[in-house]
C-alpha cells in the first residue's frame, strides 16, 4: 500500500523522472483514470469524501471550495446527458491556478514537490482541471525558483507532445492548456486574489470578497487557486480513493503532510508523514533533535505567521483542527524552531520587518501599522524603547488584526506577536528595563569618550542631540535651523 | 533625444521581442505578460531602463506608467543599473537564526558594500531577498538567481573566488 504518495517517486541524488520514467512508475494513471472514466461531477464528490483539506495554510475543505464554481449542466452527474439549454453553460473559459508562490518565511515544501516530481504537480493540474473543466491551467511560481519552472516547462513540453495537454486529451471532448507564469517577488502575491491581479499583470494588491473568485476571478472567469501539494494529493486520491486517503492519516484530517524543521536542530529537512505527527517526533526522530547546548524555547508549527507553540504543546498532533485548539495554525506545516539562546525579540523583529516590507500597501492599518510594530520592536532590540513601544504592540494585536485590514496579511502578522506577548511578556519587560538602564546611564553620567553611551541614539525619547530629530540643526532651510 | 524615439518597439532587440511575444501568447490579455516581460528585458539588459520601459509598454499595448507601476511593485525587477553579479542574501527567519548576519559582514568586508549597494567596480550588487525556501540549509544566497547554501564567512570567500576564476575564464 501507498504511504507516501507526494514523496515516493522523489530521490534528491538524481533528476527527476521525465515523463515515460514516470509513467512506467505509475504515473498519469490517476490522470486517465478520472479523464477516461469518470464524469467530473464524479470527481469532484470523490474529492469531497476524500476530506482534502488546502495545504497552503488556511487549510480549507479542497472539495468544498471547487463546489461553488459553475459547471455545465450537463456535466452535473450524468455522463452521457447532453443538455445545452440557456443557462446550462458555465462562464468560458475556466481557470484554474497552482500557487507555486512560496514565500512564507520557514517555508520549503513545494520547492521539494516542484524539484523532485514535476511530473506530479502536472498531474495534478490535469485531474483538477478535468474536474473543474477548466480550458487553461497556470502555475504561479515564484521568480527565484528557476530550476523547479525550468522543470516544471519541460514536464508539461513532454505532456503536450504526448497529447495529455492540448485538443481532445485522450480522446475526448475535454482540452486544456497549461502554462508556467513566473513571478518577480513579493508574498503578497500567495494571497489568492492578489495572485489573480498578479497573473493579469498588475501590482498583486489584493481583491474584495465577494465576489470569489470561484465565480469570478481571473479576468471576472471562474478560477480555482489552490496550494502545489493539495494539487498533487489529487492523482492518487483518484487512483486509490476517499477511503485510502483518510487512512493514511492518524487524526481526523486526512492524508499524509509535508512537515519541515528548521533551525538548530541537528538534522533540518522536510518529510512526508501522516497528516497528525507530533511536534515531538518530527524534531526528536526526523530533524535530529536540538543541536548540543540548545534548548527549544519555542516554535512556530507552521511559517512565519503561525501564532507561537511551547513545549508543553509538543505531543499535540499537527493537523489542522488540534493546532487550531492551541489558538495557533497548522499553516504550511513546516515548523521553525526558536531555541533559548537566539536573542527573541530580535527574531520577533526580523518576521514583522519581513511583514512590514512585503505589505501591499493598499490598506492603512497593515501599510502603515506594520512598520511602526517594527520600530518599536527595533527599540526593544537596542536598548531604547519605552512603554509606549509595548504598548503600542499590544495595540497592534487588535487593530491591525482580522476585521480591520483588507486580507489577511497584516493579522498574519499578528500571530507571532500576539502569541509572544501572550507567552513570553518578561521578554519584553526585560528590553523595558535594559532601555531604562540605558536612558538613566545616558541623562544622569557623562559617559567616557569611548563609551558605546555616546553613541547616538536615534529614535530616543531623548531627541535633542539625535540626527533624526526634528530639533535637528544642521538641516540646510530647516524651519528650525539655528539662529 | 528626438521626442519619437523613446517609444519605439525598436529599442528591444528582436530576440526580446519574440521572448516577449511567446509569453504574451500564453494570456487572454498581452498586458498580463508584463512581469515576464521585464524579466526578458532585465535578462539580456541587466536592468529596466526608462526606454526600454516605454517599449515593452508599448509592445503591450499599455501606458509607460502603468507599467513602471507593475515594475516598482515586484522586487526582482530592478530599475537602476545593477553590478555584473546579483548577490542575494536571505534575510528569512531561519537564516538569520543561523547567522545570514555574520554572512552579509563577510560579503560588506570583502566588497565594501551594504544592501542596495553596488561594489565601485560594478562586479557585485548586494540586496536582502526574503525566505527562499531552503530553510533546512540555512544560510542561503542566490547569486545570479543560484542557491548558495550552507553559507559561512569561508564559503563567501569560495563564492567570490569563484566568481573571479569563472569571469577570468
Amino acid at each position: 500500500m501507498i504511504t507516501r504518495p507526494l514523496t515516493r517517486h522523489i530521490d534528491l541524488s538524481r533528476p527527476p523522472y521525465d515523463l515515460a520514467q514516470y509513467e512506467d512508475a505509475g504515473g498519469y494513471s490517476g490522470a486517465r483514470k478520472v479523464i477516461t472514466g469518470m464524469t467530473p461531477a464524479e470527481g469532484l464528490q470523490l474529492l469531497k469524501d476524500s476530506g482534502l483539506r488546502g495545504r497552503g495554510g488556511a487549510g480549507f475543505p479542497t472539495g468544498m471550495k471547487w463546489s461553488f464554481v459553475p459547471m455545465d449542466k450537463d456535466n452535473k452527474g450524468d455522463k452521457d446527458k447532453k443538455g445545452d439549454k440557456d443557462g446550462d453553460k458555465a462562464p468560458r473559459p475556466k481557470y484554474i491556478v497552482a500557487n507555486a508562490d512560496e514565500m512564507e518565511p520557514g517555508t520549503f515544501k513545494d520547492r521539494l514537490l516542484m524539484e523532485g516530481c514535476p511530473h506530479l504537480l502536472v498531474e495534478g493540474m490535469l485531474v483538477g482541471g478535468y474536474i473543474l473543466q477548466a480550458d487553461i491551467g497556470y502555475i504561479f511560481i515564484r521568480g527565484e525558483y528557476v530550476e523547479a519552472a525550468q522543470l516544471l516547462n519541460a514536464a508539461i513540453a513532454e505532456c503536450r507532445k504526448k497529447g495529455y495537454l492540448g485538443k481532445h486529451i485522450l480522446g475526448g471532448d475535454w482540452s486544456f492548456e497549461l502554462h508556467v507564469h513566473t513571478s518577480a517577488g513579493r508574498y503578497i502575491c500567495g494571497e489568492e486574489t492578489a495572485l489573480l491581479n498578479s497573473l493579469e499583470g498588475k501590482r498583486a494588491t489584493p481583491r474584495a470578497k465577494p465576489p470569489f473568485p470561484q465565480v469570478s476571478g481571473l479576468w471576472g472567469k471562474p478560477t480555482i487557486v489552490n496550494n502545489v501539494e493539495t494539487l498533487c494529493n489529487l492523482p492518487p486520491i483518484i487512483e486509490h480513493g476517499a477511503d485510502w486517503f483518510k487512512q493514511l492519516s492518524l487524526t481526523g484530517d486526512a492524508g499524509t503532510k509535508l512537515y519541515g524543521v528548521s533551525g538548530r536542530v541537528n538534522n533540518p529537512g522536510c518529510w512526508e508523514l501522516p497528516m497528525g505527527t507530533t511536534a515531538r517526533t518530527l524534531i526528536e526522530e526526523h530533524a535530529g533533535g536540538m543541536c548540543d547546548g540548545y534548548q527549544l524555547k519555542t516554535f512556530l508549527p507552521g511559517g512565519g505567521s503561525t501564532p507561537l507553540l511551547l513545549p508543553e504543546h509538543l505531543d499535540t498532533p499537527m493537523d489542522y483542527t488540534e493546532i487550531g485548539k492551541l489558538g495557533s495554525r497548522l499553516g504550511t506545516g513546516t515548523m521553525i524552531v526558536i531555541d533559548d539562546q537566539v536573542d527573541f525579540i530580535g527574531a520577533l523583529k526580523n518576521l514583522e520587518h519581513f511583514f512590514s516590507q512585503e505589505s501591499c500597501g493598499f490598506c492603512t492599518p497593515c501599510r502603515d501599522g506594520l512598520p511602526w510594530v517594527e520600530k518599536a520592536l527595533d527599540n526593544l532590540e537596542h536598548g531604547r524603547g519605552s512603554r509606549a513601544d509595548l504598548d503600542w504592540l499590544k495595540r497592534a494585536t487588535w487593530m491591525l488584526n482580522m476585521g480591520n485590514t483588507f486580507c489577511a496579511h497584516a493579522p498574519g502578522a499578528m500571530g507571532p506577536l500576539e502569541s509572544a506577548l501572550k507567552y513570553f511578556p518578561d521578554e519584553f519587560e526585560q528590553r523595558l528595563a535594559q532601555s531604562a538602564a540605558r536612558r538613566k546611564s545616558v541623562t544622569e553620567q557623562t559617559a567616557p569618550p569611548d563609551s558605546p553611551l555616546e553613541a547616538p541614539l536615534p529614535n530616543s525619547p531623548l531627541k535633542t542631540h539625535l540626527p533624526n530629530s526634528p530639533l535637528k540643526t544642521h538641516l540646510p532651510n530647516s524651519p528650525l535651523k539655528a539662529p | 533625444m528626438t521626442d519619437a524615439q523613446p517609444t519605439l518597439i525598436s529599442s528591444l532587440s528582436e530576440a526580446e521581442i519574440a521572448e516577449i511575444r511567446a509569453e504574451v501568447s500564453h494570456y487572454e490579455y498581452p498586458q498580463a505578460a508584463s512581469i515576464e516581460a521585464l524579466k526578458v528585458v532585465q535578462k539580456y539588459r541587466g536592468w529596466v531602463s526608462d526606454e526600454s520601459l516605454r517599449a515593452v509598454a508599448k509592445l503591450l499595448e499599455m501606458s509607460a506608467e502603468q507599467l513602471d507601476g507593475v515594475a516598482t511593485f515586484y522586487s526582482l525587477i530592478f530599475r537602476r543599473p545593477v553590478g555584473e553579479n546579483m548577490l542575494m542574501l536571505c534575510d528569512g527567519i531561519s537564516c538569520w537564526m543561523l547567522g545570514c548576519e555574520q554572512v552579509k559582514a563577510r560579503i560588506q568586508e570583502r566588497l565594501g558594500i551594504d544592501y542596495g549597494e553596488t561594489s565601485p567596480d560594478n562586479k557585485f550588487t548586494l540586496l536582502p531577498v526574503t525566505c527562499q525556501g531552503a530553510c533546512d540549509r540555512a544560510p542561503v544566497l542566490l547569486k545570479n538567481m543560484q542557491l548558495y547554501t550552507h553559507l559561512s564567512a569561508a564559503g563567501i570567500d569560495a563564492l567570490l573566488a569563484d566568481t573571479a576564476a569563472e569571469q577570468n575564464s
